[in-house]
């Protein structure tokens, strides 16, 4: 009854493209933003943003990133957890070398440095399709992690091999460090999403993103009607690249304070994200946040059940915990493929048509 | 001779037994890839979850003891009693059997037609299910593993060896009887597949599925057949893994290493497995001799991964696969 386009009278071509032309969507939107940005900061404790919020909001722009590589244009990576150690120890030797310097110009070019690097490891998959290039990715993936596990100069040659967060502020509002107050580090994670979210909506709609769905949907056809795959694909590489590089960084800066390269940005780290994208819904913006947030939320619920209600041992816990992710994913493949985001569009779809579905 | 050319030949066979043991997973990936077109990942974890239940069989532990005990709050953990070795193969074997079976009836048919990456990634929620379970079943500690093959240094060999020229090369047995059963196992799969009625319908079903259905061939126990030949390879891997370091979580892992072995001999082609198998252990082995002190070490974290990668660049169908056609 309210959710239809009819009524909703456009009268100029931008307002006809916009990115949400149902009104009734356009007013949840801002009616998230407003929760978001305008009643989670003045509630939000240490044990909520650390357990939930900051992880899902990180993840979230990993898992946007990844889906950009993977929904949109096709490449299959399993590199994500080095490529957000580039991000990690480029924003760490950035934030020792120039202390001078703002975080956020410092986790912008963090970004910068992975599309780089990304761009490098991307420049097979011009030979290499399918799942020779999945597990390509993992050259980059090993190779990341044993450099800055190996390369002294990475870490400042500290004598734990560790990397820690100095402290930053922005405008004298702390942001990394032991001192940071938990409404300041979601803060400052949200508005980065925001921020990278609406440059990817904008990307994957304009003429790149149907580039890059033309790449997945089929490169040889793609090349016939003009789409240049160097570019298409190299773009790919480096945008996606940006976002996890980014999140890297805001993992390692914000939200870690601390970090070992094999333990935080293992081969876990990789399947993690790609199991959002999965999960979530490849090629949809929406899909990568709901990915994120679903497992994000699994770990944290399992573990209050299971340890906090039915009082297991943690180890436990952690196998069954494995076990129901395990089974929860080959249930989903099974009953929806497309993810999180197709149940969205069905229900949308449902919504539509209600009260009077037929 | 100088010393060093033997120590660099003695690295370099411990190299192709090293590539035996990746072969021996491998060759379960090319079996699955092969029939099905599943990228198996879970062939790993497979292997671990046969090393478990074959340790957890021959000890008589009590399956499930963890989660028994937490419920009820008992002290569960043995039967008391040991099982031969060969007795607790045959069991292993049969659960794996098992394992396919219910593979096959509650995920492989439900996810027919759907698209290679989402089978990919149902076999990375199974890796995650298995290895969860492995640990549930059978506890998470580290266990040995001793079905009775022979273990350590080989001194026939370093005897030889020195008389013939001046210097012993140091090799374990283990590793002798590894490539022994792997070449074994490629006899014995490449007879099957030749020469039985069963070896020739799974080659029917790897050439065209479509094809294969026509002639009246059924799908389903085919997979079902090609997941337990699998899981038997599976069996064997874990054993020998099992034996060598112990079963253990990093076993999965170890396994991750069949992949770049895969991508150099082909996805598609068993003599591939083991040729890029043997590649993959003697370089690393060698490029770690050679090049490692030199750049910091532990350099056969990542060789394996970028040799495979810059391989694939020039041939993208790896040394033994199918020409890759492709059509609009």
């Amino acid at each position: 009854m309210f959710y239809r386009e009819a009524g909703d009278f456009k009268t100029t071509y931008s307002e006809d493209s916009q990115t949400f032309p149902i009104k009734f969507d356009r007013i949840r939107y801002y009616a998230v933003l407003a929760v978001a940005f305008g009643v989670i900061p003045f509630f939000i404790n240490d044990y909520w943003a650390n357990a939930v919020f900051v992880p899902f909001l990180i993840y979230s722009i990993a898992a946007i990133g990844l889906n950009i590589l993977v929904g949109y244009c096709g490449q299959v990576s399993l590199g994500t957890g080095g490529f957000m150690a580039v991000g990690a120890y480029a924003v760490y030797k950035l934030m020792t070398a120039f202390p001078e310097v703002s975080i956020l110009i410092h986790v912008l070019l963090a970004g910068g440095i992975t599309a780089l690097v990304g761009v490098l490891f991307g420049l097979p998959s011009l030979r290499i399709k399918g799942f020779y290039l999945a597990v390509a990715t993992l050259a980059a993936q090993f190779f990341l992690v044993w450099l800055f596990n190996k390369v002294p100069w990475f870490y400042n040659y500290s004598a734990s091999g560790q990397i820690s967060a100095p402290e930053r502020d922005i405008l004298g509002i702390i942001i990394t460090g032991p001192n940071t107050t938990a409404s300041a580090k979601y803060l400052f994670c949200a508005v980065i999403l925001l921020a990278l979210a609406w440059l990817a909506r904008n990307l994957t709609r304009g003429a790149v993103g149907r580039k890059w769905m033309a790449i997945r949907d089929m490169d040889i056809a793609a090349e016939i009607i003009g789409v240049n795959p160097l570019a298409a694909k190299l773009s790919a590489f480096a945008i996606s690249s940006f976002f996890i590089g980014v999140a890297g960084a805001l993992f390692f800066a914000v939200y870690l304070g601390a970090a070992e390269v094999g333990e935080s940005f293992g081969i876990q780290k990789s399947f993690l994200i790609l199991f959002m994208v999965i999960i979530g819904g490849l090629g949809s913006i929406f899909g990568s946040l709901a990915g994120a947030a679903f497992l994000v939320l699994l770990p944290v619920f399992l573990k209050n059940v299971l340890v906090g209600m039915l009082g297991w041992p943690t180890d436990l816990a952690a196998h069954i915990e494995l076990m129901i992710i395990g089974g929860l994913i080959i249930t989903f493949l099974i009953a929806e493929p497309h993810g999180i985001a197709q149940l969205w569009r069905l229900a949308k779809e449902k919504l539509r048509l209600w009260p009077f579905p037929h | 001779m100088p010393d060093t050319f033997f120590y660099a030949a003695e690295v370099m066979l411990n190299g192709l037994m090293a590539g035996v043991m990746y072969s021996l997973v491998a060759l379960g990936f090319v079996l699955i890839f092969k029939a099905s077109g599943i990228f198996n990942y879970a062939q790993g974890v497979l292997a671990l979850f046969a090393a478990l239940t074959l340790v957890g069989l021959q000890e008589g532990q009590i399956p499930f003891a963890h989660i028994i005990n937490a419920i009820f709050g008992t002290d569960l953990h043995h039967f008391g009693w040991t099982l031969p070795a060969v007795v607790a193969i045959a069991l292993t074997a049969l659960v794996m059997v098992g394992i396919a079976i219910v593979i096959e009836r509650y995920i492989l048919k439900h996810l027919v037609n759907q698209e290679p990456i989402i089978l990919f990634m149902a076999t990375i929620g199974l890796a995650y299910f298995l290895e969860g379970l492995g640990d549930v079943m059978w506890g998470s500690d580290i266990k040995k593993l001793d079905v009775g093959l022979p273990q350590g240094i080989s001194d026939t060999i370093e005897e030889v060896t020195y008389n013939w020229f001046g210097y012993g090369f140091f090799i374990d047995k283990l590793d002798i009887v590894a490539a022994l059963v792997a070449a074994a196992l490629v006899i014995a799969l490449t007879l099957f597949s030749q020469y039985t009625k069963y070896g020739r319908a799974l080659r029917a079903v790897a050439d065209d599925h479509q094809a294969a259905l026509s002639v009246g061939i059924s799908l389903r126990f085919i997979w079902v057949l090609v997941w337990s030949i699998a899981g038997f390879v599976a069996l064997v891997a874990g054993i020998m893994w099992g034996s060598k370091s112990g079963v253990q979580f990093s076993l999965s892992l170890i396994a991750l290493k069949a992949l770049p072995v895969l991508m150099l001999g082909g996805f598609t082609s068993i003599p591939g497995a083991i040729v890029g198998g043997l590649i993959i252990g003697m370089g690393e082995k060698l490029f770690e001799f050679a090049i490692g002190p030199m750049i910091g070490g532990a350099t056969e974290n990542w060789f394996a991964y970028v040799l495979a990668l810059l391989f694939l660049v020039f041939r993208p169908q790896g040394l033994f696969g199918e020409k890759i056609i492709e059509r609009v």
